[in-house]
């Protein structure tokens, strides 16, 4: 009993041994019945319902029967493809133009502060309102886009209706209201790297592109690693913007996972769509777990 | 994300009943005073026509019956308010009475187990109704609203300015379709801008069918039909990718919406337009004065003397299970009272009539538009008329419209999209459960 407060007081972590907490661990009880209420017992059971067909009234179990029809899906396989598709493209843009914004922004431009805040604007609004405004302006017809292109003399396509463009159209309006989020991230990492490096480089007669090809690229290294995750996750569970914008179409041409899993449940389908959600929970770790295992070791040799 | 719509939908349909409670337990307890008085609970979907038509039903009743009072609660449309109706039957905790659609989404909700029979009112009713309301034998419903057609609406100052007559086979439409290109009008309107209406062709077709293979919806649900392998059933897919094909089809036709539809045709920038007949109110609302001009015929078939019209039996109206005692006698006589000619005569004064009624004895007005004069022309001639396969089979995938969507776009060829829907609606009947599949 007397000893050990004096071992606490001795040093604040003791390198053998684990420390012991000073409250009773009964105090974590709260937390854990929430984190086990609301989070595991809904992942557990949803693995189970997944094995059945269920409705409000009654469930029964089939097997891997959903599974099975899942993968038959003929709008799943072509929108495997488009998921993937999307979150590389959407996330390779997202790196570019955010790095090319970040340096122009943290250089001595005129209205800095301004056009900062004007790049980062876009995620500030809502998704569906950006995806309603979208495609307002890029209708076929009378769509903002278009009537412009026909002024100097350009008949441009239906962006959102004709097949082969839909989902790139999509995915550059992910990236425009995106790309705020992935600059602000690179600013934040250039700003943190010391003045000292670019004041030796200055000695040394570095040109500019020097500076940012050694100075600024490795450096921000841990910036890149973090837009390139958050952005590859944000477009492979990707599903309001292109629900509100095309809501998979025309057709199936802009169906992703998320939205042929909505589809599942919006017609009643539950024991379907519950196994499509844990498809697409396995996908987005089989993709981003050994993808992040990776970038941090990369990280760690820096 | 399942889960967490169940649970939002068990949350609002929680706070829905736990509303409707306090409010009626207000209700009673002021009439209980009043002696012999009793209070209904009716729910109806928020749609501006028909909570209208439910209020207007519900003081037209209580002028009749002073000491029923009938009290008109709102739920949302679409997948939202059918989870709401399940959730509350399920738990008991259903209103008094209740609209809902009939057919194959009323057979969904157990009948024998969560409805009350109304065999009463048989004598009453229309017999394609019966069959969409009925179940082993007995019926649940009675119709709130009037029937509507899946046919094609024409301009008829356009057919007539190129001496056009009505097709009554495929091929005398596509004739009227070179001609009306020829004129440089759009011969077929198509607005895939909302995707269910690019469905038509297909859902509007189905009395061709049935004429071609009587039973075709039996061994449809039975597992033994298959669109694929029926020609008279894969010609509505057929059909729509000749349209699209030949060109015949509006230039806007992949972003345009309903409203476009139906303005195009109002102004004769389009001469026909696949789409349901009810559409035909929002036409008139939205350009007066074109009540004579536009007319309705069925889907044309092979066959000049099968063709004819395939028709979408009304809403109906309900009694839960949970409903009894004094409430279920005054839930029946209100029943009784809208499967009436002075029923009818209420709805027809909330709203105007666009189709006609399901209840015996009840008439149009001779003021209601050209199209829904057409469409009781078929309805009377025996024969002439069918109803829609989704009265007659639980069996409907639901990515029917993105396929037709696909054919119409000549993004899929109608071979193709039979197939693949044939494989969408076996998810259908395995979630139903039902037999063969």
């Amino acid at each position: 009993m007397e000893a050990r407060p004096r071992t606490s007081v001795a040093g604040p972590a003791p390198a053998a041994g684990r420390k012991k907490s000073p409250y009773p661990s009964w105090f974590y009880l709260p937390a854990a019945i929430v984190y086990a209420v609301l989070f595991l017992v809904p992942t557990v059971t949803s693995f189970y319902f997944s094995l059945t067909r269920w409705s409000i009234f009654d469930s029964q179990f089939i097997g891997f029967d959903n599974y099975v029809t899942f993968f038959r899906e003929p709008a799943l396989v072509s929108g495997l493809w488009h998921t993937v598709l999307y979150a590389v493209i959407t996330s390779g843009l997202k790196v570019l133009l955010g790095l090319g914004l970040a340096v122009l922004l943290t250089s001595q431009i005129i209205g800095r502060g301004y056009l900062r805040s004007v790049v980062f604007f876009p995620v500030l609004v809502s998704t569906i309102g950006v995806g309603l405004t979208f495609t307002i302006l890029l209708d076929p017809e009378e769509g903002l886009v278009n009537e412009s292109l026909a002024l100097i003399g350009v008949q441009g396509p239906g962006w959102l209706t004709d097949p082969s463009f839909a989902l790139m159209s999509v995915a550059l309006v992910d990236v425009w209201k995106g790309v705020g989020l992935a600059t602000l991230i690179y600013i934040a990492g250039i700003v943190s790297i010391p003045q000292e490096y670019f004041e030796a480089a200055r000695v040394d007669g570095a040109t500019a592109w020097q500076n940012f090809v050694k100075i600024v690229l490795p450096l921000a290294r841990p910036a890149t690693f973090t837009v390139i995750l958050l952005s590859l996750i944000g477009g492979l569970r990707s599903f309001d913007l292109i629900w509100a914008m095309t809501r998979g179409g025309p057709g199936f041409t802009s169906d992703v996972i998320a939205s042929v899993i909505y589809k599942q449940y919006q017609a009643g389908f539950y024991g379907l769509s519950t196994a499509g959600n844990v498809v697409l929970f396995l996908l987005v770790t089989a993709i981003i777990f050994p993808l992040s295992r990776y970038l941090n070791s990369k990280e760690v040799d820096l | 994300m399942t889960r967490r719509h169940l649970a939002l939908a068990v949350l609002s349909a929680a706070t829905l009943a736990l509303g409707a409670c306090s409010a009626g337990d207000l209700g009673s307890s002021d009439d209980e005073s009043g002696g012999g008085k009793v209070t209904l609970s009716f729910l109806t979907d928020n749609q501006p026509e028909t909570v209208k038509m439910a209020e207007g039903l519900a003081k037209d009743f209580t002028a009749k019956n002073p000491d029923i009072t009938v009290n008109v609660e709102t739920r949302p449309q679409g997948t939202e308010g059918d989870n709401i109706v399940k959730t509350r039957l399920s738990t008991g905790d259903m209103t008094d009475m209740f609209m809902y659609n009939s057919g194959s989404l009323m057979q969904a909700l157990a009948p024998q187990k969560n409805l009350a029979p109304v065999d009463d009112f048989a004598g009453q009713l229309d017999e394609n109704f019966k069959k969409a309301v009925g179940s082993d034998g007995k019926i649940y419903g009675v119709p709130f609203g009037n029937y509507m057609a899946g046919a094609i609406l024409y301009n008829k100052e356009v057919y007539d300015k190129n001496g056009l007559t009505v097709p009554t086979t495929w091929d005398e439409f596509q004739a009227n379709n070179a001609k009306l290109k020829a004129a440089g009008v759009d011969p077929v309107i198509q607005t895939y801008g909302e995707t269910w209406t690019s469905q038509l062709f297909i859902l509007g077709d189905y009395h061709n069918v049935e004429a071609a293979s009587p039973g075709w919806a039996d061994q449809y649900t039975k597992n033994q039909a298959k669109y694929a392998t029926t020609p008279a059933a894969k010609a509505g897919f057929d059909h729509l990718q000749q349209v699209h094909d030949a060109g015949y089809v509006n230039k806007d036709f992949a972003s345009a919406k309903l409203t476009d539809g139906l303005n195009k045709l109002a102004k004769g920038q389009g001469a026909q337009y696949p789409i349901l007949s009810a559409m035909v109110s929002q036409l008139i609302a939205d350009n007066p004065g074109s009540e004579n001009k536009i007319g309705l015929f069925a889907i044309p078939g092979t066959d000049t003397a099968k063709n004819g019209l395939t028709v979408w039996a009304p809403n109906g109206l309900y009694i839960p299970s949970s409903t009894s005692g004094d409430k279920l006698a005054a839930a029946k006589k209100f029943l009784g009272f809208v499967a009436s000619p002075d029923g009818c005569a209420s709805m027809g004064k909330s709203t105007t009539p666009t189709g006609p009624y399901a209840v015996t004895g009840c008439k149009l007005p001779d003021s209601v538009p050209q199209a829904v004069k057409d469409m009781q022309t078929y309805i009377d001639k025996q024969g002439a008329s069918s109803l829609a396969l989704e009265f007659l089979s639980p069996v409907k995938g639901p990515a029917l419209e993105q396929i037709c969507v696909e054919v119409g776009s000549g993004i899929r060829k109608a071979d193709a999209a039979a197939k693949l829907y044939d494989e969408d609606v076996k998810k259908q009947a395995q979630q139903l459960g039902l037999e063969g599949w």
